[in-house]
């Protein structure tokens, strides 16, 4: 199979739904002649003009809402929100509008809008352009949340959530979209909600999603020299949370650790530890156990930022200490 | 301006505003009706002037005081009344009740619990319908003083400038965020000087004259609807009552002042008018009256007689 980048991925997705389906257009800062700031939308402009792929000012909040608007006259807008961290200016229209206008209108209205923005640590960009914050959207009622980590899952989640018919917050990486990975040239799609289990094991069940999802494959592979099999559920979709699959994996190895990326406390995987203790507590033979990112704002230092979120050494050291075996601290 | 013989219905359209209106809070004051309300008792020119000068399929989006908007966009006042009593038979099932009424098929995009919050949305609209739908339809977005400030209106009216949109902003310039006066509020004592920053035609138009409202409104609507873009109306106007559940008014505005603007009241000095030109006899106006009464009590025992949702309908309706 051909290998292509994240981003290509990406652009790929959005070619083909929007060559699909006229009422898709997308707009946001320097999307268009420019080609986005990570050029996922490059070429976009030439092929679908200037009413389908719009640069607009800066102006994050009528950028959602405008999304919103159009959303609910019946077209399906992508916008671009530069950076998640950015998107404290949407919130109003993110929250408050988008995701609850179907609810308080009786179900009567679609929302089909898709805001694609990226995020993450490990680019030296400090507090304001590095945050991982995808919590914050699974604790809204009404939104459906993404964060693809191969290029495969980016391709086929970008499509599924362009032909959603409710608001979806897509979370891209910033350290991914070089990455290249296998992507079939036949037209496929992956269902949101639905985890993948990007590596089979017996004794020990890593949950990861995002750029979490190469360092949890790493480790698995170390562990593996070691005796550890574990198995590795990338979750590519955040909320609705595929927790059958989740809890099929425990119920055998009777181990779990969360490895994300997001601050610890009120993150991706409290809610998860918690679901599985509700659901599968007497298939556990050890705690639950997050090896998330530390509760500081991402700092800009090499030295303090390779430090902020979890790397393949800290979550193999997890594994070990639960294992009973002694570890190096 | 509409022709003479269309005046009536104006009338008839500002006056059942204002019963439906002090029925509610008639209902409310009894308890029957609970939560939030705010009323627009005294604004009905702005509803009824603007609104009547769009089409059927053109869209509304409206504020938390959007009652009158929805009346005059066509609205059951059944499914209206049974939404505020939070039942399964309201336009949204009892689940958005007076703050967030709303009725895709009757074009109207919701009323809004947000202050300045349904500016991009409105901009939103006009973006899909001149960019992606390619129709004539116009999106109409109202909202009070009290959003002048915040940075969604900027935002917004910036955009539909610089894109041209199909939009219309009218500005309902009640004088009053709750307490706060909008000349204590805006750097601009001229509201209408706005709209130079976003290179669209801004107009003042006294919003207790259903006439001078209608004259303006179809104006930018015309232009909206011919694609030169968007325009912002402020319309002069006065709430007559209180911001909310609280009625009293007495630490940020005068009795004087409050009687000034009573006197000038939409509904009654455009009834005397009519009657001092012979269009409407006193007898019409009785007639006119008895049948709002009698339609406001159909809504209401309507509303009264329907279920509530029930316990299963907690969670329907998140997603589609």
């Amino acid at each position: 199979m051909r290998e292509i980048t994240y981003r290509d991925a990406l652009k790929e997705a959005m070619q083909e739904e929007m060559r699909r389906d006229p009422s898709v257009f997308t707009m946001g800062e320097d999307i268009a002649v420019y080609g986005g700031v990570y050029s996922v939308t490059k070429g976009l402009l030439e092929e679908f003009g200037d009413e389908r792929v719009l640069d607009t000012p800066i102006s994050e909040a009528v950028i959602a809402g405008a999304g919103t608007g159009a959303a609910a006259v019946g077209t399906r807008p992508v916008i671009e929100i530069m950076y998640v961290d950015f998107m404290t200016f949407c919130m109003d229209q993110i929250v408050n509008q988008a995701a609850k206008m179907r609810y308080m209108f009786g179900g009567k209205i679609k929302v089909p809008l898709v805001v694609r923005t990226q995020g993450g640590a490990g680019t030296y960009c400090a507090a304001q352009h590095s945050e991982s914050l995808e919590a914050w959207f699974t604790h809204v009622p009404g939104l459906k949340v993404v964060m693809p980590a191969t290029p495969y899952d980016a391709k086929g989640l970008l499509k599924s959530s362009i032909r959603d018919d409710n608001p979806v917050i897509f979370i891209e990486h910033n350290l991914l979209y070089n990455q290249k990975g296998p992507v079939p040239e036949e037209e496929y799609l992956v269902p949101l909600g639905l985890a993948d289990i990007k590596r089979e094991g017996e004794d020990i069940t890593i949950i990861t999603y995002s750029s979490m999802v190469s360092v949890s494959l790493a480790a698995a592979e170390e562990l593996a020299t070691a005796g550890i099999r574990a198995e590795v559920i990338d979750l590519r979709t955040l909320y609705p949370l595929d927790i059958e699959t989740i809890l099929q994996s425990v119920r055998k190895t009777g181990r779990v650790v969360i490895c994300e990326p997001d601050c610890k406390t009120g993150g991706v995987g409290g809610e998860i530890v918690s679901q599985i203790t509700e659901y599968a507590f007497d298939y556990l033979d050890a705690p639950p156990i997050r090896v998330a990112g530390r509760d500081t704002p991402i700092p800009y230092s090499p030295a303090l930022e390779s430090i902020a979120v979890p790397d393949k050494n800290e979550l193999t050291k997890a594994v070990y200490r639960l294992f009973g075996r002694k570890v190096e601290s | 301006m509409k022709p003479r013989h269309l005046w009536i219905d104006l009338f008839q359209q500002m006056l059942l505003i204002r019963r439906v209106e002090e029925k509610i809070r008639e209902l409310y004051t009894q308890d029957r009706i609970k939560g939030m309300l705010h009323l627009c008792i005294g604004q009905e020119a702005v509803a009824v002037g603007a609104m009547s000068a769009l089409r059927e399929n053109d869209y509304l989006v409206s504020t938390h005081r959007g009652h009158g908007h929805f009346i005059a966009k066509g609205a059951d006042l059944g499914k209206m009344m049974a939404e505020l009593f939070g039942r399964r038979t309201g336009y949204c099932k009892g689940k958005g009740g007076s703050m967030h009424i709303a009725d895709i098929d009757l074009y109207h995009l919701g009323a809004n619990g947000i202050v300045g919050e349904g500016l991009p949305i409105a901009a939103g609209a006009a973006l899909a319908i001149k960019n992606i739908l390619h129709t004539d339809q116009v999106v109409m977005c109202f909202f009070g003083d009290g959003a002048l400030n915040i940075g969604a209106f900027h935002e917004a009216l910036n955009l539909a400038g610089l894109w041209k949109l199909p939009v219309v902003f009218i500005c309902e310039n009640n004088s009053y965020a709750i307490s706060m006066h909008v000349n204590r509020a805006c750097a601009v004592e001229d509201i209408a000087k706005r709209a130079e920053s976003y290179d669209m035609p801004g107009v003042t138009a006294d919003g207790m004259d259903v006439l001078e409202v209608n004259e303006q409104v179809d104006l930018a609507v015309k232009r909206a609807r011919e694609g030169q873009g968007p325009s912002l109306v402020v319309c002069q106007t006065y709430r007559f009552l209180g911001h909310g559940r609280n009625p009293d008014c007495s630490t940020y505005r005068t009795k004087e002042e409050e009687q000034q603007w009573k006197q000038r009241c939409p509904i009654e000095v455009f009834r005397d008018r009519l009657i001092q030109k012979n269009i409407l006899t006193q007898n019409d106006v009785e007639t006119i009256e008895a049948d709002i009464v009698r339609s406001i009590d159909e809504a209401v025992d309507f509303a009264e007689a329907s279920p509530y949702p029930a316990a299963e309908d907690l969670e329907v309706d998140i997603y589609a």
